[in-house]
């Protein structure tokens, strides 16, 4: 009798355990749809597609502003004065250090492409101020020098470069 | 939710929270030990099904906010980004718009069973009543939900029914102008009907509580329709009730997933894959099938007035139901009379539904009436009647009584009366859009590579289709909804990502504008739609002799044709859904040329076999060795109306390949599902009987 009735009871436990597993995987694809439809959809992927900037009308010493997938690029066409500046600094002494040669591209040492997004908190920080001739972020005040490395402030890291290539000497590709 | 709960949690961290809050023995006696009448029927478990709808709905309605434009200008192609760009935002509209046709199925299952069983009487008349608003809502919710894409259907129904307002004396206008917030459907409607419709779902969860608690207090019905009088004729609520309605669930998903994933659009209209036109009435106006037998009811009326106070009154006589039924017996099981005019009362509701679907003409009219007469003579004749002078049958003693003794066969045949009242009024709905088609021959029915649950495009013909629509129709004919990179798309005509761009690279874009403010020319890129002919609509129209040439997109789905009783029927069982590509393949081969003789040609236009009308003012588009096949395929007529036919299916429905590939997988899972959800139902209540 008592061996007829537990393994009645294994037989019932693992039908139920079984029937558990199942509706819980089904929950658990059933979710992943309803978070899946939040990441950007087609149309916006195919809006994040590379774009291509021409440099020639940049001159000496001005910097202009490009969208890239809705962050803002800033592209400077630094001074010899800028790019001294930069390489002078030691970089042990910098709080995210790295040189300036890593965050240009060889031969064309006078672009700084960086994402102008502060990595404090994403305000847009505003070129050509600061105390080190580069970018101060007006929120948090936040200061980046001539090579968009963060040298004082909150912020933690050195504005980002975004991936790009050059094209041509006077044409980039970003993305 | 029946008072003061005695349960004790035994772990101390729930102790301490359940005497701040007894939330914990809330959910225990009203969920857990909660005593339901251990006789209750498959029926019963539509409580738990609605509840799951509306879960249902409410969870992929919020979803589809987070990327629907609710603007006039936006808000079509809003719904077909959401169809085509967002990740499964083809599952989660269907789901959707299905889960309202779903949610009133089971509402009228549950309010039907109501009726049955007696499920209003004494002392259930204020959960019976909140069950009448609780469906009001759903009405109002639905048809809300309707308006949001804002097709044809969307537009003539949001104006239709907000013209009922307008039947009040003195004050109709100033309140159809205050439900419209302007002088016609427009912006602000839209708007206004978005928020509405988010809201009221949350309302109606409201309602549902308080149904539920009334439901609680009062106590379950059973198909006895005697109280429960000893705990030997209840169980428990969890493990009994739970696994039956669990069951019942999985079972009514099932039927849901295969309209979602096989049949998406068997009960929609094909009217509303054409955006809203202020200007042009479609030939049909039907409202969403669960909304047909009040709509004939309101068109059975011969006066405006009457008519809108008819229709309120088929809906608000329900609330008045436990007074008119006074018989002491609830279950109809033991009433002998009430029972035959209980299915006499769901044909009537039915043939209401179907006539709903029938333009209002000729016979159709006269049955109107009669039908009409026939679904208030049951409120306010029969059942009052019946109550005073029908001798019932005995009832059982106690439900436990009831459990021995057998019954059952009714339960099937029940089904099929559902079933087929389902069908016909789904036929009703289709063949009222068809209805204006008269005189032409029906399209021939294709063998289609896309069509049934393992349907695929055929690349090749998708790639042929693509050339003719490029090199032919789109010289008249735009395509917004599509962009070059769709041709690089998984389940597409195939082409890798480099021959979608040197497609998009022959066309030049206008952009800008540049540093100097002028606009300028640049290659076509992945990202762009595919060129319009036209720049605007009066340019086409005065190039085409007056007449627009539709948008290509969503043409495969935008048109119909009647199948018929009982075709239409069949059409559920075989997953039918290939009217539009029959009937555009029918169209550009169905030229004759010289016209009959006894048809009045007008000017500029052309005859066809399978136009509606017969004369369009396309010329015939197409023939033979107009354009050059690479592949060896003969450049016949006939194989370019296929792939031209075979893409314009692709292009109204892109993700048709993902969609029943996932469905099979759905389907295959909720089967087994199903099983095991039988058997363990099986395991639990052998303990019970």
């Amino acid at each position: 009798m008592t061996t007829t009735s537990s393994a009645e009871h294994t037989r019932r436990d693992f039908l139920f355990v079984a029937t558990g597993a199942v509706a819980a995987v089904g929950a658990a694809a059933a979710v992943w749809p309803l978070i899946s439809q939040m990441n950007p959809d087609a149309s916006t992927i195919a809006a994040g597609a590379p774009i291509e900037v021409d440099l020639a009308p940049i001159a000496e010493g001005q910097d202009i502003k490009v969208f890239w997938r809705g962050k803002p690029i800033y592209i400077m066409n630094r001074t010899k004065k800028q790019v001294e500046e930069a390489r002078a600094v030691p970089v042990s002494s910098l709080p995210d250090p790295q040189t300036d040669q890593a965050r240009v591209k060889e031969g064309h040492d006078q672009w700084l492409v960086v994402i102008g997004i502060c990595t404090h908190l994403g305000c847009i920080p505003i070129a050509h101020e600061g105390a080190y001739d580069g970018f101060f972020c007006p929120c948090h005040g936040s200061v980046y020098d001539t090579s968009g490395r963060i040298r004082q402030g909150p912020a933690p890291l050195n504005l980002p470069i975004p991936p790009y290539a050059f094209v041509s000497d006077t044409k980039i590709k970003i993305g | 939710m029946s008072g003061p709960s005695t349960y004790q949690p035994t772990n101390p961290a729930l102790q301490w929270i359940e005497k701040r809050l007894p939330i914990i023995g809330l959910v225990h006696s009203s969920f857990v030990a909660y005593p339901t009448p251990r006789n209750l029927n498959y029926w019963w478990t539509f409580g738990g099904i609605l509840s799951f709808m509306l879960g249902v709905q409410i969870v992929t309605g919020v979803i589809l906010a987070m990327h629907y434009t609710p603007h006039v200008d936006m808000a079509f192609n809003s719904v077909e980004s959401i169809v085509r760009d967002v990740n499964y935002g083809w599952l989660l509209r269907y789901l959707h718009s299905n889960g309202a046709s779903m949610f009133f199925i089971a509402v009228y299952i549950h309010m039907l069973r109501g009726l049955y069983y007696g499920s209003y009487k004494a002392p259930r008349e204020i959960l019976w009543i909140l069950g009448v608003i609780i469906y009001l809502l759903m009405m109002a919710t639905g048809f809300m939900g309707y308006v949001l894409p804002w097709g044809q259907m969307s537009f003539w129904g949001a104006t239709v029914i907000t013209n009922l307002f307008s039947a009040i004396p003195y004050v109709g206008e100033s309140i159809v102008t205050l439900l419209w917030g302007g002088y016609s459907v427009g912006n602000p409607t839209l708007n206004r009907f978005f928020s509405l419709h988010y809201l009221l779902p949350f309302v109606i969860a409201g309602v549902v509580v308080l149904h539920v608690w009334a439901l609680h207090v009062a106590g379950q019905n059973n198909p006895a329709g005697v109280e429960p009088k000893t705990e030997k004729d209840t169980v428990p609520f969890t493990p009994y009730a739970t696994i039956k309605d669990g069951f019942g669930m999985v079972c009514f998903m099932i039927f849901y997933a295969w309209f979602v994933f096989y049949i998406p659009n068997y009960l929609g209209d094909p009217d509303n894959y054409i955006p809203a036109n202020p200007g042009v009435t479609p030939a049909h106006i039907v409202p969403e099938w669960y909304y047909l037998p009040f709509y004939a009811i309101l068109r059975s009326i011969p006066s405006k007035l009457g008519g809108v106070i008819a229709m309120f009154s088929a809906i608000i006589v329900l609330a008045f139901l436990p007074w008119l039924d006074t018989a002491k017996t609830k279950s109809s099981k033991y009433r002998p009379l009430a029972k035959q005019f209980f299915w006499m009362f769901v044909v009537v509701a039915v043939l209401l539904g179907w006539l709903g679907g029938k333009p209002a003409e000729g016979i159709y009219i006269i049955a109107g009436r009669v039908l009409t007469f026939c679904y208030f003579a049951y409120f306010l004749i029969v059942l009052p009647i019946l109550s005073r002078i029908e001798t019932p049958r005995a009832v059982p003693n106690s439900i436990a009584d009831d459990v021995l003794a057998k019954y059952g066969k009714k339960v099937a045949s029940a089904i099929v009366a559902l079933v087929l009242a389902g069908g016909l009024m789904a036929g009703g709905t289709q063949s009222a859009k068809a209805a204006d088609e008269h005189g032409g021959p029906t399209p021939p029915s294709l063998s289609w590579s896309f069509a049934g649950p393992f349907g695929k495009f055929d690349r090749g013909a998708l790639q042929r289709g693509y050339k003719v629509y490029k090199e032919v129709c789109s010289t008249c004919h735009s395509m917004s909804l599509i962009h070059f990179r769709n041709l690089a798309d998984v389940g597409g005509p195939g082409f890798s990502a480099a021959q979608a761009l040197a497609v998009a690279s022959e066309i030049k874009v206008q952009d800008g504008p540049n540093d100097a403010g002028d606009m300028f020319e640049r290659p076509g890129r992945l990202a762009d739609p595919f060129p319009k002919p036209f720049p605007n609509e009066n340019a086409a129209r005065a190039a085409n002799g007056g007449a627009y040439p539709p948008d290509l997109s969503l043409m495969a789905k935008a048109r119909n044709y009647d199948r018929g009783f009982p075709q239409f029927v069949f059409d559920f069982f075989t997953q039918f859904q290939e009217k539009g590509p029959n009937y555009i393949d029918a169209l550009l081969q169905g030229y004759v040329d010289p016209a009959p003789k006894d048809f009045a040609l007008p000017p500029g236009a052309y005859y066809n076999k399978y136009f509606p009308g017969h004369a369009i003012k396309m010329p015939k588009p197409i023939s033979d060795d107009q354009v050059t096949y690479d592949d060896g395929t003969p450049q016949k007529v006939e194989n370019y109306a296929k792939d031209v036919s075979t893409f314009l299916m692709w292009t109204a429905e892109p993700h048709l390949e993902a969609r029943k590939r996932i469905g099979l997988q759905v389907m295959v899972f909720l089967i087994i599902f199903a099983f095991l959800m039988y058997f363990t139902k099986k395991k639990v209540w052998a303990n019970a009987h």
